[in-house]
């Protein structure tokens, strides 16, 4: 096969970014996107309510900084998320010239609309299906470019390394079983997050932190991976994701006894029903909603839906037409799922994991420790959100960032004759050849995927939920390396080659498995609260920017535990103050 | 409760001919079609082979024939079958494995229609305005999840699998309906041909099996009138 010069890993929004952006740097350039999956199906598809960019004449992007910021709880690269709000509103009007169908105003206009976090309205949407069409947009948009040569249900199984430097990356195609040493001068991971680590989540299948897993067994390190987003609605049972803009819309939320609870946590005063405000009460940020489920749930103040502890979504003063015009996929979810009729019931909804804040350290350039690998998306940690993403900022990082790494690849590999090492290359395919080969040898009889997985998921809801303690995050640490031994002697049922559905989510069982251990680690080590992370212990419910305004690199060891180690914040641009929402924000704001 | 539930397996690299499989497998209210599929792949035989991801009816992996009719097995349910339930691969697409389709053909129909934007540079800077019943013309046809059902629908495609098929011709219809686009005229070739519009015979099944209401009948049959006029166009202007 071909030396390709960018090689993307994932094909959903920020690997089809970067490879549409790798082919307009270089319209002659050998570009290939590798995916798991037909690009299509990439998770990206399953966002909802929208894209955040600087677009009103009464906002600024000091305040979206300002926002960004302080909703990540002063854990943010400031030099990035500085970068970020220039950049977006751009980016989101090249979506627009790619056909993206945004929601529009009367006259003509693009609509913004209010989410979590943010001061003022600046969220581009698609009705409430924004990621599905951001995702279409560029994925057909990508077919123009004949040199994006695509490898549709390629899974990329490990990097190909040379002292430090990337040589590309070895594939698994799914179609035949047959493994692919391909060679590229520089390869960007795109792969997405990593939800399906936790047992109740609004992610997709295929959501399993590959990317993350393989660059990490390489050396580079995984970055703030305690800071897991809980999605403060999703449907119990299943996890399936209602979208925040229900709420930026003029949902709320009510506790069993029909009280809107949020005014309990910091979030007040209540705002009249049908006239949401941002940053008060639904508004709020998504660590502190998922939060204040919690302690309701402990105040025995939740429902009950199948078994599951419960809040409940309010839609209805909202009335038919208008549901129908901005949440129209919402109404068929709630009628599909929990048949309910979101026109004239309540919605049960619980929070859900939802987001990776965390991943692939990369510098503000999206680059790696390694030379010629980038990082960007949900995978990488660019340095964006902190200890707590907004909703809405992630959509515009895929396109921000991917176009960064398209291009900064492009270029690197244009001006850089890396030293291509045939012989370890080979290597790396045999030893692979041999490991797929054990793991299919014979039927199943001892250890299964399945009960590692199950187990696996168990402990992380267990252990690192929305709330933490030593002894919690202990027990599932020890278990979570009890599993990866247990791991050594996992037999796959399905012997055969072609499309060995079996032996693929094995390999991704092992990349949670990784990811995971970084995870509890992180959560472990980090012994304070700050967003998304909340330790219950005695001293360490409370922000600690003493000890703790730092973000944890976690580093794969081979044979042992892995190890951690902290660096500094970028705190160049905003001193670290109060994060506050409702009244109380407003009042530390005046200040 | 237990169902029995019947599907059609195809280990091509152990037995030359396809083989039905009874699994009997636990449900509620709550268990979609996918879910009995995940339960049967987890418990049962880890064997059987499929696609799935989303379980949210928005990424189209899991398209499949549940007593005959295209479904997607995440938003069907199997309290939907009293009865017997048999779960076979999409039909009209070539089976690889199992209830797994090859999905290349209909990739290469889906790029044949140039389904993007064509359209002079803009200002570089600025939004084109488009007005909500701008949007609302093409709207409908943008919903596509790419899932083949509609393929697996339509029994010209069945017959003919040169035929471009309903899901593709919806997106070069949605495409030709925006406001915002100049490329019809680039368009309508492909459309104009046997193996375009004039292919299908109007059964409509396509727009009953579709999930999302996108209507590919409509798209079709809106797309035969274009093609008519673009042709007698092309007459007039002695281009046929």
């Amino acid at each position: 096969m071909q030396q390709f010069e960018v090689l993307v890993v994932g094909g959903g929004g920020a690997g089809l970014r970067a490879a549409i952006a790798a082919a307009e740097t270089a319209p002659e350039g050998r570009i290939a996107l590798l995916s798991k999956v037909y690009p299509m199906r990439s998770h990206t598809v399953a966002a909802e309510g929208g894209a955040a960019a600087v677009t009103r004449a009464d906002d600024s992007y000091a305040a979206h900084f300002a926002d960004t910021v302080a909703g990540g709880d002063w854990l943010a690269e400031q030099g990035v998320v500085d970068y970020f709000v220039k950049q977006a509103y751009q980016e989101l009007v090249q979506m627009e010239h790619w056909g993206c169908p945004w929601s529009r105003q009367a006259n003509g206009d693009v609509q913004v609309r209010r989410f979590g976090g943010m001061k003022t309205e600046r969220t581009w949407f698609a009705a409430d299906k924004t990621g599905f069409h951001m995702l279409h947009t560029l994925f057909q948009t990508s077919l123009k470019h004949s040199n994006i040569q695509r490898f549709d249900e390629f899974f990329v199984v490990d990097l190909l390394v040379n002292d430090g430097e990337i040589n590309g990356v070895l594939a698994l195609e799914i179609s035949t079983g047959e493994l692919h040493a391909i060679q590229a001068k520089t390869v960007i991971m795109a792969t997405g997050g990593a939800g399906r680590v936790f047992r109740f989540n609004t992610n997709g299948g295929i959501v399993t932190g590959d990317g993350m897993a393989m660059a990490y067994r390489h050396g580079v390190a995984l970055r703030d991976m305690e800071f897991v987003q809980y999605h403060p609605t999703g449907l119990p049972g299943s996890g399936i994701l209602i979208t925040e803009a229900s709420r930026g819309e003029g949902g709320v939320l009510v506790n069993k006894d029909g009280y809107r609870y949020l005014q309990d946590y910091g979030l007040g005063p209540e705002t009249p029903l049908g006239k949401p405000e941002n940053k008060y009460m639904e508004l709020g940020p998504r660590d502190k909603l998922s939060q204040a489920f919690w302690q309701e749930q402990q105040r025995g103040r939740t429902g009950n839906y199948n078994g599951s502890d419960v809040v409940y979504l309010d839609l209805r003063h909202l009335g038919k037409d208008y549901l129908y015009e901005r949440l129209p996929f919402i109404c068929d979810l709630a009628k599909s799922y929990v048949n309910i009729d979101p026109v004239t019931q309540l919605i049960p909804i619980r929070p859900a994991v939802h987001y990776t804040m965390g991943g692939i350290e990369t510098n503000a350039q999206t680059a790696t420790s390694i030379r010629g690998l980038y990082a960007v998306g949900e995978c990488a940690s660019v340095g964006l959100h902190g200890a707590n993403r907004l909703g809405s900022n992630s959509l515009t990082e895929l396109l921000v960032f991917g176009r960064l790494a398209g291009e900064e690849a492009m270029r690197h590999a244009r001006t850089s004759a890396p030293e291509m090492d045939q012989t370890k290359s080979a290597q790396t395919l045999r030893q692979w050849q041999q490991k797929l080969q054990t793991l299919t040898a014979s039927k199943a009889s001892g250890v299964t995927w399945v009960q590692l997985k199950r187990e696996l998921v168990q402990t992380m809801e267990d252990g690192c939920g929305i709330y933490r303690t030593e002894s919690g995050l202990q027990a599932s640490l020890a278990k979570v390396r009890q599993l990866k031994q247990q791991y050594q002697q996992v037999q796959v049922g399905d012997t055969s080659r072609a499309y060995n559905t079996d032996l693929l989510q094995c390999l991704e069982l092992e990349f949670c498995l990784d990811v995971a251990e970084a995870i509890v680690l992180a959560s472990l080590e980090r012994r304070e609260s700050r967003g998304a992370h909340q330790r219950l212990d005695e001293g360490m419910t409370a922000r600690n920017d003493q000890d703790f305004l730092r973000h944890s690199q976690v580093f794969f060891q081979s044979q042992a535990d892995a190890t951690l180690t902290w660096q500094a914040v970028d705190t160049s641009l905003s001193t670290p103050g109060e994060r506050a929402y409702g009244a109380q924000g407003q009042q530390s704001e005046a200040r | 409760m237990h169902k029995e539930i019947q599907i059609k397996r195809y280990l091509p690299e152990e037995h030359a001919e396809p083989f039905w499989q009874t699994f009997r497998v636990p449900y509620d209210e709550t268990t979609s079609v996918l879910g009995a599929l995940n339960y049967i792949k987890e418990e049962l035989d880890s064997t059987v082979s499929f696609r799935w991801s989303c379980r949210m009816a928005i990424c189209g992996s899991c398209g499949y024939m549940v007593n005959g009719i295209p479904k997607l097995g995440c938003k069907d349910f199997v309290r939907n079958y009293p009865a017997a339930l048999r779960i076979e691969p999409l039909a009209h697409f070539t089976v690889e494995r199992d209830l797994m389709v090859a999905m290349d053909e209909f990739l290469q129909h889906l790029e044949a229609v140039k389904p993007y934007l064509i359209a002079e540079p803009s200002e570089p800077h600025k939004p084109h305005r488009q007005t909500p019943a701008q949007l609302a013309k093409y709207k409908q046809f943008a919903n596509c999840i790419n899932c083949g059902l509609c393929y697996a629908a339509c029994p010209q495609f069945g017959l003919n699998p040169e035929f471009v098929g309903p899901g593709a011709i919806a997106l070069a219809h949605r495409y030709n309906l925006d406001s915002r686009d100049q490329g019809k005229a680039k368009r309508m070739p492909v459309l104009n041909t046997h193996d375009g519009v004039w292919s299908c015979t109007f059964v409509g099944f396509c727009s009953d099996v579709c999930p999302k209401g996108v209507d590919p009948a409509a798209a079709v049959n809106q797309g035969k009138v274009e093609s008519a006029k673009s042709m007698l166009i092309q007459m007039f202007r002695g281009g046929a």
